[in-house]
């Protein structure tokens, strides 16, 4: 890549001339600026990047990254990526999704992405609520909410969005926080290292219809005891003193006090590139397990992307054969 | 000896069961048919089902053939000889016969059995009742004979019986005085991998070609006369195929790459399969999508990419795509989205053509968002319209709709095609640079068109949306008065285009007269039958088929004043009706009929003649 380029872009060049219209105290401010600080420090040329969005509050983002972008309708941010990835192989295109969004009217067009394995960033702001619509609950609600739609709580049980991406054939998953500036950058920066659909899903809170949502993850009291950061071929730890680990029964894991009976070795060690592994860890919440966040699933196998694409000005003996097929005949 | 009639223009139609090969009989014959240089046009008729259930009135497959020494423009009406390969098929097509029909009967499939299937009681005698009504019926056991033909071969007893279409064709071959050169040279490429296949197929040919020459069962033989042909290159071409050739045509000659995504459907499959088979040869890029959404999304992802994005489709789908239609008004991204129409509503009768789909294309978005429409009259001239509409596309920033539908999607016609170099240029309106200090992605041009600025192109990074737009900035704009203008700017866009198509022509006729017969789509044939026949009875009157549909060409009011009557003829409950008279404020009178078949000739013949009567 151009070296120039990455030298002298900054976050400041990614900012468009637009006016944020986010409530204050969104979490999609966190979420757009460290978009912002990653995308100068790839090597990309500026105009070769797209967002490409849906419909709801985390859809807006387009408009405030001063690059090429479409804030589309809503539910088909990824099938537009899709057509554009698809013709335009070189161009570095990154869809801007809610939950609403992209696991319920989009709900199709997101797992076909993920089947196909289209080379795309997929960034989910997940606040687990409708905004823009003004707090109806979402696929992603928790079971028994309250909120406008629902004044006797939800019955829907919710996606587990992860086991969703693992189940559509994902083949890169990852989970952040919009609270988490660092450990989002490098998840922002996996996922575009990564050769084919990146899957990445943020919890973002939405203070105006559900507040606190993620508190759990994210206040200080609490969060050492309810989130393990997933690192390669580390085991899985956490704790207020680090002195919880996670061990396999099987295929069940468990908790156990890190002690003289349980050392750090006997602990699951996180390989992002076991699918049974990743399958296990998108359910951890289910076993109440603490939430993981990182990247969970990376396929390691090597992808050559198509480029046979073209426009054929200048092949008018091609075309003539073409439109006379081979079954034609004179009048004299 | 048999005696030869001459024949100006004849109709024959092969109508068997779904399995019983009537289809490639009739394509067959078709190519025999052109390059003996006759005019023709034909009329495939098939069941939705891929197996409708054997033997009865659902599962009946059909193939009709028009061909003559005159111009011919329908498949016709009336059979001149009617091949049929069980009772089913004969009960089905009997509306269609006259006295001086020939029909053909395998008796094979008028035992008790097919007999049954067909809704028949088991001591009825179609062959016999349908001798009250027409002259001639040769009755042949088409089967037996097939079975009798192939004892040696060694293809199993149910390949023997797939071979009597081929019997039938012979039949029909020697009745018309063709040669078997060019049929067997088909079987012999299409059976290459299978010589007892091939074999027995064209032996099976020449035994039915052979009994017409050594039975004296027939009658006579039929002679039909080369037609007056334009002088020059010509194919056989169906609606589908030029469609899809126009595609490739438009991209090349626009210097855009081809993307073309769409979900598969009847009758607009065929594009897909074409383009599929191309796709490697000619560098575009097929997207065979999840649903009809993901189709047109993902085309106007490639167009915001800088692709000639097209989309092909029928009602259904057209249904599920206009959301996205609109969110291409709004963004003024070139787009086709090409509608083979069928019967609706709904789900509607599949293999079955209509035209009502007209009132949708031009209005059946949500908001104002108004966007050319255009529509092709015959299956060579889906070629010219469908690249019309890419021209437009094109040229205009702004997505369009082309109208085909199944008659002309799976009807063939001889056409006198054209070369490459002569079609007309299509310029792009990318750009690479702007002189704007910021640059301005809706900023417009005389003709009120913007620019488009691809990704990867440096200095011109921008956003767009379906949120309403300000003008020239295109950033977000809630403001009543910029919505206002941009409403009316997004509709004069496209009334501009007027300037940029071809004036109104009349067809046929005078450019006055008592009554113009207007049209559009698939009832070319039809209206220019009847104008024919009855300007040769002297009457006063003229064909018009318009073929912009919106914007309308610019003279076409004018045009149409000139007649006491306009009569509109449609397949559909009056829609084209609906716009010439609001917009034009012409009392035009309508002319429907909608039964998922071409207009027929006598049926508007007979109203033509009651206007002209109160003229």
């Amino acid at each position: 890549m151009l070296d120039i380029e990455k030298n002298v872009l900054t976050s400041k060049d990614f900012e468009s001339n637009q006016e944020i219209r986010w409530c204050p105290g969104c979490g999609d401010f966190a979420i757009l600026k460290q978009l912002q600080n990653v995308l100068p420090t790839l090597g990309i040329p500026k105009e070769n990047f797209v967002m490409v969005s849906g419909i709801g509050c985390s859809s807006r983002l387009p408009y405030y990254m001063n690059t090429y972008g479409m804030h589309t309708i809503h539910g088909r941010a990824t099938a537009v990526a899709t057509g554009l990835k698809l013709s335009r192989p070189d161009l570095s295109v990154w869809i801007i999704t809610g939950d609403g969004d992209a696991l319920s009217i989009g709900g199709n067009h997101l797992i076909h992405l993920l089947r196909r394995d289209i080379d795309v960033n997929i960034l989910l702001f997940n606040n687990q609520i409708y905004g823009l619509t003004k707090g109806q609950f979402s696929p992603v609600s928790e079971q028994n909410k309250i909120t406008k739609s629902s004044p006797n709580g939800t019955t829907d049980k919710p996606f587990n969005t992860l086991s969703l991406a693992l189940g559509a054939g994902a083949s890169f998953v990852a989970r952040s926080l919009d609270r988490e500036a660092k450990h989002l950058q490098e998840v922002l920066k996996s996922s575009h290292e990564y050769t084919g659909a990146s899957f990445v899903e943020i919890y973002q809170n939405c203070h105006i219809f559900n507040d606190g949502a993620f508190d759990k993850y994210t206040d200080r009291k609490t969060r050492k005891n309810n989130v393990i950061f997933l690192e390669q071929n580390k085991p899985l730890i956490f704790g207020e003193n680090n002195e919880f680990g996670i061990v396999l029964d099987g295929y069940k894991p468990k908790i156990v006090a890190l002690d003289v009976n349980n050392s750090i070795n006997n602990l699951f060690i996180h390989d992002k590139n076991d699918k049974l592994k990743a399958q296990i860890l998108s359910n951890f919440s289910e076993f109440g397990l603490p939430e993981v966040f990182g990247v969970i699933y990376e396929n390691s196998i090597l992808k050559k992307l198509n480029t046979d694409f073209q426009s054929l000005e200048n092949d008018t003996n091609a075309i003539n054969l073409l439109i006379s097929g081979n079954n034609s005949w004179r009048v004299l | 000896m048999n005696d030869i009639v001459e024949k100006q223009k004849v109709v024959i139609k092969f109508a068997g069961d779904s399995g019983d090969g009537m289809q490639l009989v009739g394509n067959q014959f078709t190519y025999n048919t052109a390059h003996l240089g006759h005019d023709l046009a034909t009329f495939p008729d098939f069941p939705a089902e891929i197996r409708a259930p054997q033997g009865t009135l659902a599962g009946v497959s059909g193939f009709q053939i028009h061909f003559g020494s005159v111009e011919i423009d329908t498949p016709g009406d009336v059979y001149d000889v009617l091949v049929v390969m069980n009772a089913a098929a004969l009960k089905n097509n009997i509306k269609s016969t006259n006295s001086d029909t020939i029909i053909i009967a395998d008796i094979s499939g008028f035992d008790s059995k097919n007999l049954k299937l067909a809704g028949h009681l088991a001591d009825d005698k179609p062959l016999d009742e349908i001798k009250e009504k027409v002259k001639v019926v040769y009755e042949i056991d088409i089967t037996k004979l097939t079975s009798i033909a192939l004892a040696e071969s060694s293809i199993d007893a149910k390949d023997k019986d797939r071979c009597k279409n081929m019997f039938a064709l012979g039949v029909v071959y020697w009745l018309y005085e063709r040669d078997l050169d060019e049929t067997i040279q088909y079987i012999n490429e299409k059976f290459s991998k299978n010589s007892s296949l091939k074999d027995a197929n064209i032996l099976t040919l020449q035994k039915g070609f052979h009994f017409g020459e050594t039975t004296e069962i027939f009658h006579n033989r039929f002679h039909v006369l080369k037609a007056k042909q334009q002088k020059g290159n010509y194919r056989g071409i169906n609606g589908n195929e030029a469609l899809g050739i126009a595609l490739i045509c438009a991209g090349a000659k626009s210097n855009l790459p081809l993307y073309f995504s769409t979900y598969p459907i009847t009758p607009a499959s065929d594009i897909l399969h074409f383009l599929a088979k191309k796709e490697k040869e000619y560098h575009i890029k097929v997207f065979q999508a999840e649903d009809e959404i993901s189709a047109i999304s993902s085309a106007i992802g490639a167009s915001f990419g800088g692709s000639l994005a097209v989309c092909s489709t029928s009602g259904p789908g057209m249904a599920l795509k206009t959301e996205a239609l609109g969110l291409a008004v709004s963004m003024e991204l070139p787009l086709v989205v090409c509608n083979i129409q069928r019967a609706g509503p709904s789900t509607g009768m599949p293999t079955k053509t209509e035209q009502t789909d007209l009132l949708q294309a031009v209005y059946g978005r949500n908001g104002e968002a108004p966007l050319p429409v255009l529509a092709a009259s015959s299956p060579s001239d889906c070629f010219y319209m469908t690249y019309e509409a890419c021209r437009i596309a094109i040229e205009h920033m702004t997505p369009v709709i082309l109208l085909s539908d199944l008659f002309l999607a799976n009807g063939t016609e001889p056409w006198l095609y054209p070369k490459f170099e002569d079609l007309k240029p299509i310029n792009n309106k990318k750009i690479n640079s702007t002189q704007q200090e910021v640059f301005l992605p809706f900023s417009r041009d005389e003709n009120l068109v913007r620019n488009w600025a691809i990704p990867g192109t440096k200095n011109l990074e921008h956003r767009i949306g379906g949120i309403e737009k300000q003008q020239d900035t295109g950033s977000v704009s809630y403001d009543g008065d910029n919505h206002q203008k941009m409403i009316q700017i997004r509709a004069e866009k496209v009334n501009k285009i007027a300037q940029f198509i071809p004036n109104q022509d009349v067809e046929l006729g005078e450019k006055t007269g008592d009554i113009a017969i207007v049209g559009w789509g698939s009832t070319y044939g039809s209206i220019r039958t009847v104008t024919k026949e009855l300007l040769n009875e002297d009457k006063s009157i003229a064909h018009i088929h318009i073929k912009y549909l919106h914007p309308f060409p610019s003279n076409l009011k004018e045009l149409l004043s000139g007649y006491k009557k306009v009569l509109v003829a449609e397949i559909n409950n009056g829609q084209l009706v609906k716009l010439i008279r609001e917009q034009f404020l012409i009392d035009a009178i309508p002319f429907n009929q909608i039964k998922g078949q071409p207009i027929k000739v006598s049926d508007l013949k007979s109203e033509i003649l009651k206007q002209l009567e109160e003229c």
